[in-house]
């Protein structure tokens, strides 16, 4: 019972592409947050919180998403908590999320220089106003570009939400396809529509990155 | 009475020893300049008065702080001590007046009217009031380090510490740095630095040390720099010339 693509369908994968930004939003809140406690412990001058972090990241870098994934949907229900899809994949996101961006802020973090801290610990700032007021603010120049390019790798991550039957862009796409089963048609679709959401935010990315390097090359011109 | 006193300190950085035993004292009021070769220990001394750098042994008093025992409050100690260096490290996210006002606004909890007051105070003193809303990117080298000034003397220091403060200029912006400098001594702040600019040591400074090889090898009034009583000293300042 083949069918031709209609409207019905293509309002099916946009609601489905509205999912895939929602769970893009929820995975880069959720991972932005966690992933400041993370960038803050892997700088902590105290040993445990470097220690705790640490682990934290290799264990996280070290397990696929999808493996999380599972975990946290099928593995959670059996302690005895219910859970959605969409919680599930929440939940996996900004686990997986926060240690990835937790990393690229520890390095943006660790690249303003020794002597901003020296600096300011000269005129007594304590070191909670050294960090907010000194380092954070630099970094956090220094981490647009990179931050704003891993959401790309974000976006494209929640596709694999579909596995545990939340209904976003990719899923959608999989079930119009089980009716219909036009393949290529529904999956230069789904393509597209990913495209259409990863674009604008990766030609950010790369401008704010061609700005960033310009205006180094004009501090060099000028310090030179 | 002195301001600021070491007394036999000495400091390794892991098997090289860099202080092999330091004395000196700086008066109230006095300016100390702190002079030797390239490697002789003159930037650790005078980090390790202002804490950056824990000695090995030997004690240092600075305005009563006992900076060498571990108990020492640095938040007290930074605040009686003003430290200027090579590199300026001014915040460059920061306009001028936001790098001066800074520390007296969060440190010593003021507000925004009384801050902006004694940042432009500071500012006037270096002559960069003008200034006060560029970004140091923005600024020379000579104003940088101006203001990199400003911003310490707003903490209102009872020493300052200036290290090759004008290393980095050209010969016209050292001039503009040290005239600030001077200006400041006269003012009776007391004040160490190490430099290299023999004709300034000359003209601004009360007492002379020199350093070689980690020890203070000769020490005296500016006189010493004219009639050296030992060959190194003679070498370094007719290297100078
Ligand atoms: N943080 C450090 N770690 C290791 N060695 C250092 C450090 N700081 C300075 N040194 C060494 O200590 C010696 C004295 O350096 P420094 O005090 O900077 O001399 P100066 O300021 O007179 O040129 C040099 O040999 C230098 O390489
Ligand atoms: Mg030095």
């Amino acid at each position: 019972m083949n069918t031709a693509i209609n409207s019905g369908h293509l309002v099916f994968l946009l609601n489905g592409a509205m999912w895939t930004l929602v769970l893009s939003l929820l995975a880069f809140a959720g991972g932005g947050l966690g992933g400041f406690v993370v960038a803050l412990g892997r700088t902590s001058p105290i040993k445990v919180l470097r220690i705790l972090s640490s682990a934290y990241v290799q264990l996280i870098q070290g397990t696929p998403l999808l493996v999380i994934l599972f975990l946290t949907f099928f593995g959670l229900p059996t302690l005895g908590f219910s859970i959605t899809p969409l919680f599930a994949a929440a939940l996996s996101l900004t686990i997986y999320v926060s240690a990835y961006l937790g990393e690229i802020w520890r390095g943006c973090i660790e690249s303003v220089p020794k002597a901003q801290w020296e600096a300011a610990e000269c005129l007594a700032l304590s070191r909670v106003q050294r960090m907010f007021k000194v380092i954070l603010p630099q970094a956090v120049r220094i981490a647009t570009p990179p931050t704003v390019g891993f959401s790309v790798q974000i976006i494209k991550n929640t596709s694999l939400a579909s596995v545990v039957g939340f209904v976003e862009l990719a899923r959608a796409g999989q079930l119009i396809n089980n009716s219909i089963f036009e393949p290529f048609a529904i999956y230069m679709i789904v393509a597209l529509l990913y495209f259409c959401l990863c674009f604008p935010v990766s030609a950010l990315s790369k401008r704010l990155e061609r700005t960033g390097a310009a205006r180094l090359r004009t501090l060099k011109a000028a310090s030179a | 009475m002195s301001v600021v006193v070491l007394k036999n300190v000495k400091k390794s950085f892991g098997s090289l020893p860099v202080l092999h035993g330091v004395s000196f004292a700086v008066a109230k009021g006095e300016v100390l300049a702190l002079i030797g070769a390239s490697g002789s220990g003159k930037s650790t001394a005078l980090r390790c008065i202002d804490r950056l750098e824990i000695v090995d042994s030997g004690e240092i008093e600075v305005c009563g702080h006992m900076v060498h025992d571990p108990g020492l409050d640095l938040r007290r100690l930074r605040l009686d001590v003003g430290i200027v260096f090579q590199s300026y490290n001014l915040f460059p996210h920061l306009t001028i007046k936001e790098n001066v006002t800074l520390a007296p606004r969060s440190v010593k909890k003021l507000d925004r009217r009384a801050a902006d007051e004694i940042a432009m105070q500071s500012l006037q003193k270096v002559g960069l009031a003008e200034k006060a809303d560029n970004y140091p990117e923005q600024l020379s080298g000579g104003q940088q380090q101006r203001a990199a000034i400003a911003r310490s003397l707003a903490m209102e220091p009872k020493v300052m510490l200036f290290d090759e403060v004008t290393s980095a200029l050209d010969p016209k912006l050292t001039g503009e740095v040290l005239k600030v400098i001077e200006a400041l001594a006269a003012s009776g702040m007391t004040m160490i630095m190490v430099t290299h600019e023999m004709g300034f040591a000359r003209r601004v400074a009360d007492q002379v040390v020199f350093m070689h090889e980690g020890l203070v090898h000769e020490a005296g009034s500016a006189d010493i720099l004219t009639n050296p009583s030992t060959p190194e000293l003679r070498e370094f300042v007719s290297n100078d010339l």
